[in-house]
Order: structure tokens, then C-alpha cells, then sequence
């Protein structure tokens, strides 16, 4: 693995490669390692190349980054920037959108996720998401809306989904608020709860890869805290990529952080030294809110 | 200072008038209860009109099957029936015709082939239904007698639906034009409904790896549900109602027969029949009391569709995944 893919498009200063000691595989022969725990040699997406196109208007422009696997990667940047598009390219989500286009090279643990004999169900079933506004399915229950992701993988066993169904809402940290009313519409949740419903959801297909673009924008503090303690909990057997629009969001909860301006990938680092010594001007003109 | 000024503007601005809100109230009141209104009065009317034959046959009018002019004794049986019948069997071919087509449209449809289906399917509930009628006459009913209902008669012929001889107006021709009717109504509806439907929750479904039929069924048709009955129920409504075209290829003989081929008739078309023939009073009265059950009938079906819409707004009721 070369430095070179880690390079965003945008000039790096003084010949140092933006993404210098980003990537956990590079890390492995690097004399002063920057992630030591095991298990960081895995990178969940390689991207290369990312060209993404509305009709005629390009949204995003030659991005390449490595997504560390299990770890919390955050795509920051100003409305409009390309980030929850470059989102939806890594689960064939931005190809549903009429007029979409995408030229570019992604691969997910070694597989290529655009490669002509993919099946996009099957990277979907890979690569779970949670979106901005949550969006339990109004006509099933709590516990239908959990399990419909198994249902559709033609999963009948009643126990095995019974046990997947608490598994996951434990992970999602809603099994004790909603135990007894398992039978209860998703809809008659709140807000927060709703969101963690679709998190549930997300889980109990066990995918390899969250995805979740703006999960709390919708939020009370409260609730949005909750989704970042949850967070912090999943990203020990998940990868996790989030969209945000809260700087302190994301200096929070992630370990990397990407800077998205203009469909650019501006820098990408970790979290710590993109908020506290980025090496663009621009990066850090955003994140200590000067623009954006 | 400047402050002080302020206040004292604020103070002295004049709180807005309420005549305008009082009057908006009032007008908009009135335009929706003329509506009750109309109604009762409509069914006030009909009883009245219908007085001298309720008295005379009271109860016997809806369950005696025997339709006499001449000896004027009137029952009304055979005409509940056949419009019972003849809109049942068009909900039955136009239902999943209408929401198919309306699925297609909103959710599988190439974009340039959107438009001009719509197009065309519009055009299809601009047609008078007088010429439905004619075409049903001319065209419809001589490929039913020599092909379709050999046909079905040959494989379904086991079944009391499809036994007895074959005269091409029947109470099958007549459903058949009928769904043909209401079936833009119910798909222009459908699709309403349809497109209606969040994206949000199509992206639900996709994002847990569902297929585009998946897709359609947990996120979108289940979603629509209701509002789909309400599109069927919009069509029943035309149904029960449809007189002309109905009057033309139904056959209008006044019997109750469990063969769809059979003929039969209807209660729009008994009145569209005979109003002009009606000379007596008691005739004419039958009329108005055949008038006053398809007022009811109307108003009954439509309460029973509303009744069973909330009765599965539930979600348990909905078991999509199964």
C-alpha cells in the first residue's frame, strides 16, 4: 500500500502526503505507530478515484481514502459539499437517485463493491445504514421493524429471531425502554428512540460497515447523546462512517475525520490533529467555525 | 430612550380586527354543512317519493323478487343483487389491474414512458360511458359469446358461476365494462397514493439490501395501504352508481341467477328504464323507492369500506413480512 491512494486531490503542503500515517497498514511498518491495538491493520474501504455526477453537475471530484476497519470515520464539511453523497457511493445507495453517476474504484475488505457482477442488495446487506431523519416502517411493530432486515434474508426461525431481535436492540440500547411493548407500532416511539429503533434494524442483519448520515440532526441533546454513547459502543465490532453536520460531534465520537469542500476531499486525519493542527488552511478555518 | 418610544408604539398599535376571521368562519362553515344538507334532503325527497309503495310493500320491497307492472307489485331483490353482483365482479378485474398499473408508474416506469401512460389513462375516464355501452354492445359482447365464455365455461364450467346457456349480455359483460370504467379512477388515485410515499422509506428498505419487489411491498405498499382501499372505495362508488353503459349490456331481465352468464339488472338501470314508462302512481313510487335503497346501498357500502379502513389501521393488522 502506497501513500499515494491516501492523497486527496488537493495539494498536500511541503510534499507530505495529507493522510501521512492514516492508514492502519501502513502504520504496521512505520516506526512510530500511530494506532498500536490489534486488529488496526484492517481497512474496511479502499476508494480510489471517486468521480460522482447529478445529471451533468459533478458532486464529487477524484476522492481516494482508506476507511479503517472498526474504528469511527467522520465526513465533515459545509451543505452541499458532497459528504452524504460520497456516504451513499459506499453502499450503492447514490445510484438509485435518477440521473446518478459514478466513475470510481471501491472495495470492501478486498471486494470490489462496483464490479460488474455485484449484486447492490448484497453490498446493502454488507454495508447497513441509518439516516437523517429516522424512518422505522410506520406499519409494523417494534419488534417487525427490528427483525425485517433477517425476514428479508428469508430468515423463519422464530427463535433465532426472537434472539437476534434482543440482541439488537440491546446493541442499539433500547431492549429495556421497550421490552414490554414489543408489539407496539415503531412509529409510537420517540424521536430518539425511533432513531435507535432504525439503528436496531440496521444491526440485526449484522452487517461489516455502518453507515449513517447526520443519525442525530433530527435530535434533542439528550437523544443525541445517547446515539453518541452508542456509538462509541458499536465501533468495537463495527465500522462505523458518519456524516455530520456538529464539529463537536465529531471531535467527539470519531477516531478519523475527513474534510469534504466543494466535492473535494480536502484533508483526511486523525480526528485529534484535524481539530487541533490541520495541516489546510481551509480545514481549519471550518472547524474552528470561521466558515461553514 | 429609543427603547421607551417603542413600547409606547406597540402600545398604541391597534389590535387587528376579527371581523375578517368571523366571516371567513362562517362562510366556510356553511359551504360544508350545505353539503349534510343536501344530502338529507336528497333522501328526504326519495322517501317522500317513494312513500305509497314503503307503505304498500314495506319490507317485502327489498326481498321479494317479483317485478310486475302490470299487476303493480314491485320487489326489489333482483336489482340489489345485480348491482351488488356486477360491481363486485368489477372490483374483483379492475383492483389489481389499477394498482399494478399504478405500481408500474410510480415505482418500475422509465420516466419517458411515465407521461404518456398517464396520458392515455386519463383519457380513458374522459370517455362518455354511453359509448363504453355501444362498443360493449358491438365489440365486447360477441368475443365473449364465441371466445371468452366458451372458454370458461369449458374449465370452470364445474362451477355454478360459469353454468347455464350463453347469451353474451350477462351480468359478466356488465362487471367487465364497469372495471373498465373505474379502472382510471382507482389507478389515478393509487398513484397519488403511491407517490405520496416518503422516499425515506423506499431508502429503508434498500438500505437493508431489499430488492426493488421488496422494496415495493414493506416500504411502499404496505405503507399505502390504506389509502389504496380508499382509491377501491372511490371506484365502488362509481360502480354501484354506473347506469348506462351497465343498462346496455347487462341483459335487464329482473331475475336473480347464481350464473354470471345469465343476464340481469341493475338499480341505476331500472330507474334509467322505466322513469319514462312509469304512468301510475304506485309505479312511479317504485321507482323512487328503487332510488332510495341505491341511495342506500351507496351510503351503507361506503360506511362499511370506511369501518373496515380504521378497523386495519392497526399494525398487526399489517403482517407484510410473512
Amino acid at each position: 500500500m502506497t501513500s499515494e491512494l491516501l492523497e486527496p486531490k488537493a495539494p498536500s503542503q511541503a510534499g507530505v502526503p495529507v493522510g501521512k500515517g492514516l492508514t492502519p497498514m501502513e502504520n504496521a511498518t512505520a516506526s512510530r505507530p500511530v494506532e498500536p491495538p490489534a486488529r488496526a491493520d484492517e481497512v474496511a474501504f479502499h476508494v480510489e478515484h471517486l468521480n460522482g455526477w447529478f445529471g451533468q453537475h459533478q458532486a464529487l471530484f477524484d476522492v481516494s481514502l482508506q476507511i479503517p476497519a472498526r474504528k469511527v470515520t467522520a465526513i465533515i464539511g459545509p451543505s452541499g459539499c458532497g459528504k452524504s453523497t460520497f456516504l451513499r457511493t459506499l453502499n450503492r445507495m447514490h445510484e438509485l437517485v435518477r440521473g446518478a453517476r459514478l466513475d470510481c474504484q471501491i472495495r470492501l475488505f478486498g471486494d470490489d463493491v462496483y464490479g460488474p457482477r455485484v449484486d447492490p442488495t448484497l453490498v446493502r446487506r454488507r454495508v447497513g445504514m441509518v439516516f437523517q431523519k429516522s424512518n422505522p416502517f410506520p406499519t409494523m411493530t417494534i419488534e417487525e421493524n427490528t427483525v425485517v432486515g433477517l425476514r428479508l434474508n428469508g430468515v423463519r426461525d422464530r427463535r433465532l429471531l426472537r434472539e437476534r431481535m434482543e440482541q439488537s436492540l440491546r446493541m442499539a440500547a433500547l431492549w429495556d425502554e421497550v421490552k414490554d411493548r414489543l408489539d407496539k407500532p415503531g412509529i409510537s416511539l420517540s424521536g430518539g428512540q425511533q432513531q435507535r429503533l432504525c439503528i436496531a434494524r440496521a444491526l440485526a442483519v449484522q452487517p461489516e460497515v455502518l453507515l449513517m448520515d447526520e443519525p442525530a440532526s433530527a435530535l434533542d441533546p439528550i437523544a443525541t447523546m445517547k446515539i453518541e454513547e452508542l456509538i462509541q459502543e458499536l465501533k468495537r465490532d463495527y465500522t462505523i462512517v458518519i456524516v455530520t453536520h456538529n464539529m463537536q460531534q465529531a471531535a467527539r465520537c470519531s477516531d478519523y475525520t475527513a474534510f469534504f469542500y466543494m466535492g473535494k476531499l480536502i484533508e483526511y486525519d486523525k480526528t485529534e490533529k484535524m481539530f487541533t493542527n490541520p495541516t489546510h488552511k481551509q480545514t481549519e478555518d471550518y472547524v474552528t467555525g470561521r466558515f461553514g | 430612550m429609543a427603547e421607551i418610544n417603542s413600547m409606547t408604539v406597540a402600545a398604541e398599535m391597534k389590535p387587528p380586527s376579527r371581523v375578517g376571521d368571523h366571516v371567513f368562519k362562517w362562510i366556510t362553515g356553511l359551504m360544508a354543512f350545505s353539503v349534510l344538507v343536501l344530502i338529507v334532503v336528497v333522501g328526504w325527497e326519495l322517501y317522500k317519493g317513494s312513500n305509497l309503495a314503503v307503505h304498500k310493500f314495506g319490507f317485502k320491497f327489498v326481498t321479494s323478487s317479483n317485478w310486475d307492472p302490470v299487476e303493480e307489485n314491485f320487489g326489489a331483490w333482483p336489482f340489489i343483487f345485480g348491482t351488488l353482483v356486477s360491481s363486485l365482479i368489477a372490483l374483483v378485474i379492475a383492483v389489481p389491474l389499477s394498482v399494478a398499473t399504478a405500481v408500474f408508474l410510480t415505482e418500475l416506469a422509465p420516466p419517458k414512458l411515465r407521461q404518456p401512460i398517464v396520458s392515455i389513462i386519463e383519457m380513458l375516464a374522459a370517455v362518455p360511458s354511453v359509448i363504453y355501452g355501444l362498443w360493449g354492445i358491438f365489440v365486447l359482447i360477441p368475443w365473449l359469446r364465441e371466445h371468452c365464455f366458451p372458454v370458461l365455461q369449458k374449465w370452470l364450467g364445474f362451477l355454478p358461476l360459469f353454468q347455464g346457456p350463453i347469451y353474451g349480455v350477462s351480468m359478466l359483460a356488465a362487471g367487465i365494462i364497469i372495471a373498465i370504467m373505474i379502472v382510471p379512477i382507482i389507478t389515478s388515485v393509487s398513484r397519488e397514493i403511491l407517490r405520496s410515499v416518503p422516499d425515506l422509506q423506499r431508502e429503508a428498505a434498500y438500505g437493508l439490501g431489499a430488492t426493488r419487489w421488496e422494496v415495493t411491498r414493506i416500504a411502499v405498499l404496505s405503507y399505502a395501504k390504506r389509502g389504496l382501499c380508499g382509491a377501491v372505495i372511490l371506484g365502488l362508488g362509481r360502480a354501484l352508481g354506473e347506469t348506462m353503459a351497465v343498462t346496455m349490456v347487462i341483459g335487464n331481465r329482473p331475475e336473480v341467477a347464481a350464473s354470471l352468464f345469465a343476464p340481469g339488472y341493475t338499480l341505476a338501470s331500472v330507474i334509467a328504464n322505466e322513469f319514462a314508462e312509469a304512468t301510475t302512481d304506485m309505479y312511479l313510487s317504485a321507482l323512487f323507492e328503487i332510488a332510495l335503497v341505491l341511495f342506500a346501498v351507496t351510503i351503507v357500502t361506503n360506511i362499511l369500506a370506511q369501518l373496515l379502513i380504521s378497523a386495519m389501521g392497526g399494525p398487526r393488522a399489517s403482517r407484510a413480512i410473512q
